[in-house]
């Protein structure tokens, strides 16, 4: 194994170490750098969904999540090819949902909004969806606004794999997709849903909110007002 | 902003130093409010003393600063709000057709903003609560002066009817955003927001 640590392939043209068994984005994460990404998370197996943290492995396009790390891989990623191409994804997820920033308890602390800082989302550029996505505020201590989500399915793997519950699942297909509460009501205060879940702390935006607790620290003081997502450790990321 | 780059407008000429011998001629700049709160125009003033450097640079055509009430050919036009009405999109269009370089202003113009919040309602029902349902009204009337501009059936993004130039979102942006891009764009250069300017609430 140790033999492993000393392989590297190029991030950027920058060596990084990585041990077996591990992706890219692991590799770069543990590496100090950062590569954009929404629905990976380190504690979570790869769901390989969002495609923000795309590459370019030996010019060719391929998730970093999901991509073991070889020896001698070029490994591209903060290039303007890859970065105009993550923007038009998030651009795709702000209009396909409603992301009104300015009402979101969120904000400041979201990596949706995060992400589309650092990568210079100066605005929504395709026509919005404005779909109509009611919220459920039936649980006494969690809201869910669907309003914001961006089925990463962060909720759906922590319920699932380390709370044991399945609360979460996503339904639909395509464009139809959406994420549902696992109840004959559909709401979630017909699950065994719980403040102590993993799920419950898990959400990258603003969709499984603790209720009474949105504003105790003020807009202007938070994770992301401090620094941008690219100047912060991933093992901080679990709120 | 690279996606934008490939449309971008030709940047202005950076203006030689007001005071040396004749006059400069200035630039042009007009700014309105849509459907919007002027909570931007707000923001726009807390670039404060600046203004004072500012208004040897430009002049303003059409805006709320000056009263003047429709826009001449202009350099600059600022666009805050985005469009719930017939009036808006005229006004809007007026800006497009003269102004060479135009700028949303703010979420409202850049997303839609809190206007936008109605759009998952029809427009009929928000009509119907608003003038005829809603607890205490008597014998409510839906406006219907000619003089009204019609209600869209949504609100829009001004980028979703006009080429839209540049944009600063915020809610609203802050008066050093704004002043950082209309700095950048006097000087002849790509305007650009780093951290801490660039935000969306």
């Amino acid at each position: 194994m140790n033999q492993d640590k000393l392989e590297t392939f190029t991030l950027d043209g920058q060596p990084i170490p990585f041990s077996a068994g591990q992706t890219i984005i692991q590799a770069a994460m543990a590496a100090g750098v950062y590569i954009p990404h929404l629905c990976f998370h380190p504690e979570f197996k790869p769901h390989g969904s969002c495609k923000l943290c795309t590459v370019k492995v030996n010019g060719r396009q391929t998730a970093s999540c999901t991509y073991f790390a070889q020896a001698n891989l070029v490994v591209e990623s903060n290039i303007t090819e890859l970065n105009d191409e993550r923007r038009a994804l998030l651009q795709m997820l702000f209009v396909e949902g409603n992301h009104f920033c300015p009402s979101c308890e969120k904000s400041g602390d979201c990596q949706l909004q995060a992400t589309a800082y650092e990568l210079k989302m100066m605005s929504p550029h395709f026509d919005h969806f404005f779909p109509d996505r009611p919220v459920d505020a039936t649980h006494p201590d969690y809201l869910l606004d669907f309003n914001r989500c961006i089925l990463c399915s962060l909720c759906v793997r922590a319920s699932r794999d380390v709370d044991g519950k399945a609360v979460f699942a996503l339904s639909g297909r395509g464009i139809n997709s959406h994420l549902i509460v696992n109840a004959e009501s559909g709401n979630l205060v017909d699950t065994d849903f719980s403040s102590t879940d993993k799920a419950a702390h898990i959400c990258p935006v603003g969709v499984i909110l603790k209720k009474r607790v949105g504003f105790a620290v003020p807009i202007g003081q938070r994770r992301f007002d401090a620094q941008p997502i690219s100047a912060q450790p991933l093992s901080k990321e679990d709120v | 902003m690279s996606e934008l780059d490939k449309f971008a407008p030709s940047p202005l000429t950076p203006l030689p130093q007001v005071g040396e011998g004749n006059e400069v001629k200035k630039l042009k700049v007009a700014t309105t409010s849509l459907a919007g709160c002027f909570g931007c125009h707000m923001s726009f003033l807390d670039i404060d003393e600046r203004l004072l450097e500012l208004v040897k640079l430009v002049e303003f055509d059409r805006s709320p600063l000056t009263d003047i009430k429709h826009c001449g050919p202009c350099d600059i036009g600022i666009i805050e709000g985005g469009l719930c009405n017939a009036e808006n999109v005229h006004v809007l269009r007026e800006f497009r057709a003269n102004c060479k370089i135009l700028i949303a202003l703010g979420a409202c113009a850049v997303n839609g903003g809190l206007p936008a919040q109605r759009n998952h309602l029809s427009l009929a029902t928000i009509l119907e609560e608003v003038y005829h349902a809603q607890h205490g009204l008597v014998d409510g009337f839906i406006p219907n002066d000619p003089e009204l501009p019609l209600p869209l059936d949504r609100v829009h993004p001004i980028h979703e009817v006009v080429k839209v130039d540049y944009f600063i979102p915020g809610c609203p942006p802050s008066g050093d955003a704004i002043w950082k891009v209309l700095t950048d764009l006097l000087a002849g250069r790509e305007p650009e927001l780093g951290h801490g300017l660039i935000h969306y609430d």
